[in-house]
C-alpha cells in the first residue's frame, strides 16, 4: 500500500534521514523503532508531506506522492498524528474534530455518525467537546489528536509516539485503542520509544540508527534480537 | 450626561473603524506572521473605483458595493502577486515584494488618474446631522458603529460557525497541521486576503465618507493605525485588534477633548507617548493568543 525507497530527508546541511525503505500492506501494523534522533519522525513527516524529500521515492497505492503536499496527502487517505501533539489549542475539542473531518466534510450526516463514535470511544472528550483544547490534560489531548485523525476515515494512519509522556495507565489504553483500531482493518505505521509495547501489538517492525534502517523482520523476530538494547542505548 | 454620550459616540465611531482596519491587518498577519504593506492600498483601490464610478449614475449602494469588491480582488491579487511567488522563500523577500506592490499601486493612481484629490459620491445621509438626547452628532458616525457592528459580528460568525473561518483560526496557530488534516494552505492564504479586502473596502467607504476625496496616499494613515492597534492589542489574536482598534481610538476622542487647543496638534505625539507606555507594560499587546505556530 505504502512504498518506501531510499528515503533521504535534510535540515539544511544535517542529514537527517539518510537511507530508509520500507514498506507498509493493506491492514498491516509496522513499528519504526530507534534511539532519540534517529530519523523516525523525520521520517513520519516526509510522508505526511510535510517536510520535503532530498532523495528516494514514496509510492502510496503505486503512485508516485514524493513531492505531495501535505493537504493532498490528508485526501489521499494518510492521516498523520505529529510526536508535538498538535490540537489546535484556541478552538474547541468539536471544532478540533470538525477539522478532523475536513477532507470529508460534505458527507454531514457521516461525520455526524464520526463524531458520536469517537465520543463513545472517548467519553472524557464528550465531557469536554465545549471546551478549548488547550486545557486539555496531556492524555487527553493525545486521545483528541487521535480522534481527529480517525475523522478523516484514513486508510493509512501515522501515529508519531503516541505514548510519550502519558501516565502507564494511560499507555495501556493507547496501546489497546491501536489494537482496535488495527482489528477494524486500518494500515497503521506507528513510531515508538517503547519498544516492548509497539512490539506487542506490531506486525513486523524496522528499527532505525543514525539515519538508516538498522534493522527489519517480523515483530517476534526483532522482539527476540538480542541486540535490540545495544541498538537503542548507541543512539 | 449628554456629554458623556458625545464621547461615547465619538469613541465608538472612531473605534468601529479602527477596530475594522486592524482587522483586516491581522487576519492576514496571523497566518502568514507577515505585515501586508500594500494593506492601505486596498483602501485607496476602493476609494479610487469610487471615483471611477461616480458618473455612472448608478444608485450610491451599487457603487460602494463595486469598490468594496475591487478591494477584495485586489486583496487577492495582492496574494497572487507580492505573496506567493516568494511566500516560500524568505521573510526578507516577502516584506520587499509587500512594499514594492503598495509602492506601484500608489504610482499607478498618480500616474493614471492625479497626484491631486478627487472627489467621491457620497451619499445624503454622510453630510446629515442628528440630535437626540442633546446630543447633536453627524449621522455618519451612527452609520460607522451600525457598520462596525454588523461587520464584527459577520465576521465572528465566520470564524466561528463556518468550515472555512474553524480552518483559518486553526492554520493561525498551526498551519502544517491544518494542511496535514487537508485544508489546503493557498485556500486558506487567499481566503484570508479576500476577508483582508473586504474590511479594507468597507473601512474605505466610511474613511473615505469623513472629507469625501481620496488621494493615492489615502491608505497611509490607516495602516499606521491598524498597525498601532494590533500592536497595543496583540499581533496574534483577533480579539486583540478590535480591542486595540477601541482603545487607541479612545486614546485619541480623549486627548481631543482634554487637551488644550494649542496641544493638539501634537496629539499623536502623545497617543504615540501612551502606545509605548503600553508596550513597556505589555510588550506581547494586551491579548496575547495562542502561544504556538511557526510561520509557513
Ligand atoms: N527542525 C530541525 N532542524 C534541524 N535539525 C533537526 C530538526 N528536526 C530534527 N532535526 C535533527 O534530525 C535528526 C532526526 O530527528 P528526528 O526528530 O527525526 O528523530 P527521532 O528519531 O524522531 O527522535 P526522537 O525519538 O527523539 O523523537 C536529529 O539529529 C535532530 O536533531
Ligand atoms: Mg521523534
Amino acid at each position: 500500500m505504502l512504498e518506501i525507497a531510499g528515503l533521504q530527508v535534510a535540515y539544511g546541511a544535517i542529514r537527517a534521514v539518510r537511507d530508509v525503505s520500507l514498506t507498509l500492506a493493506e491492514g498491516e501494523l509496522v513499528t519504526l523503532l530507534g534511539a532519540n534522533g534517529a530519523g523516525k519522525s523525520s521520517t513520519l513527516m516526509c510522508i505526511a508531506g510535510a517536510l520535503p524529500a532530498a532523495a528516494g521515492a514514496i509510492r502510496l497505492e503505486g503512485q508516485d506522492v514524493t513531492a505531495a503536499r501535505p493537504e493532498v496527502m490528508a485526501r489521499r487517505g494518510v492521516a498523520t498524528v505529529p510526536e508535538t501533539r498538535d490540537v489546535f489549542p484556541d478552538l474547541t475539542v468539536d471544532e478540533n474534530l470538525q477539522l478532523g473531518a475536513y477532507t470529508r466534510r460534505n458527507d454531514t450526516k457521516g461525520v455526524a455518525e464520526d463524531r458520536t463514535r469517537m465520543f463513545g470511544m472517548f467519553p472524557v472528550l464528550a465531557e469536554r467537546s465545549s471546551q478549548p483544547a488547550g486545557t486539555l490534560s496531556g492524555g487527553e489531548q493525545q486521545m483528541l489528536v487521535i480522534a481527529r485523525a480517525m475523522m478523516s476515515r484514513p486508510r493509512i494512519l501515522l501515529l508519531d509516539e503516541p505514548s510519550l509522556g502519558l501516565a502507564p495507565t494511560i499507555v495501556n489504553r493507547i496501546f489497546e485503542m491501536i489494537a482496535t483500531l488495527k482489528g477494524s482493518g486500518l494500515t497503521i505505521l506507528l513510531v515508538e520509544q517503547n519498544a516492548s509495547k509497539a512490539l506487542e501489538v506490531a506486525d513486523r517492525a524496522y528499527v532505525m540508527r543514525l539515519g538508516k534502517i538498522e534493522a527489519e523482520g517480523t515483530a517476534a523476530e526483532i522482539a527476540a534480537a538480542t541486540d535490540l538494547k545495544a541498538l537503542y542505548l548507541a543512539g | 450626561m449628554s456629554f458623556f454620550l458625545q464621547f461615547m459616540i465619538d469613541v465608538l465611531s472612531l473605534g468601529g473603524a479602527y477596530a475594522l482596519m486592524a482587522l483586516g491587518l491581522v487576519i492576514v498577519y496571523g497566518i502568514l506572521r507577515l505585515v501586508n504593506f500594500a494593506y492601505g492600498e486596498l483602501i485607496m483601490v476602493a476609494g479610487y473605483t469610487m471615483y471611477l464610478t461616480s458618473g455612472s449614475g448608478l444608485p450610491w449602494l451599487v457603487m460602494a458595493a463595486v469598490a468594496v469588491l475591487m478591494a477584495i480582488m485586489a486583496g487577492i491579487a495582492t496574494d497572487y502577486i507580492a505573496f506567493r511567488p516568494v511566500r516560500a522563500k524568505s521573510v526578507t523577500a516577502v516584506l520587499i515584494t509587500s512594499f514594492a506592490f503598495s509602492t506601484l499601486l500608489q504610482n499607478a493612481a498618480l500616474l493614471f488618474i492625479s497626484p491631486r484629490p478627487r472627489n467621491v459620491p457620497l451619499p445624503e445621509i454622510f453630510s446629515e446631522t442628528v440630535q437626540f438626547a442633546g446630543v447633536i452628532t453627524p449621522a455618519r458616525n451612527l452609520i460607522t458603529i451600525a457598520t462596525a457592528v454588523v461587520m464584527l459580528g459577520l465576521f465572528s460568525w465566520l470564524m466561528r460557525h463556518t468550515v472555512l473561518g474553524i480552518a483559518m483560526r486553526a492554520a493561525a496557530t498551526n498551519f502544517t497541521m491544518a494542511r496535514m488534516l487537508g485544508v489546503p494552505a493557498n485556500l486558506i492564504i487567499s481566503s484570508a486576503f479576500a476577508i483582508s479586502g473586504l474590511l479594507a473596502g468597507v473601512v474605505s467607504m466610511l474613511w473615505i465618507g469623513r472629507v469625501g476625496a481620496v488621494v493615492p496616499g489615502v491608505g497611509l494613515e490607516p495602516l499606521l493605525i491598524a498597525f498601532i492597534a494590533t500592536v497595543i492589542g496583540g499581533m496574534r489574536s483577533l480579539q486583540g485588534a478590535v480591542l486595540g482598534g477601541f482603545l487607541l481610538a479612545f486614546m485619541d476622542i480623549t486627548l481631543n477633548f482634554t487637551l488644550p487647543q494649542d496641544l493638539l496638534k501634537f496629539r499623536d505625539a502623545f497617543t504615540f507617548s501612551l502606545v509605548i507606555l503600553i508596550l513597556l507594560w505589555r510588550p506581547q499587546g494586551l491579548i496575547r493568543g495562542p502561544a504556538s505556530g511557526q510561520r509557513t
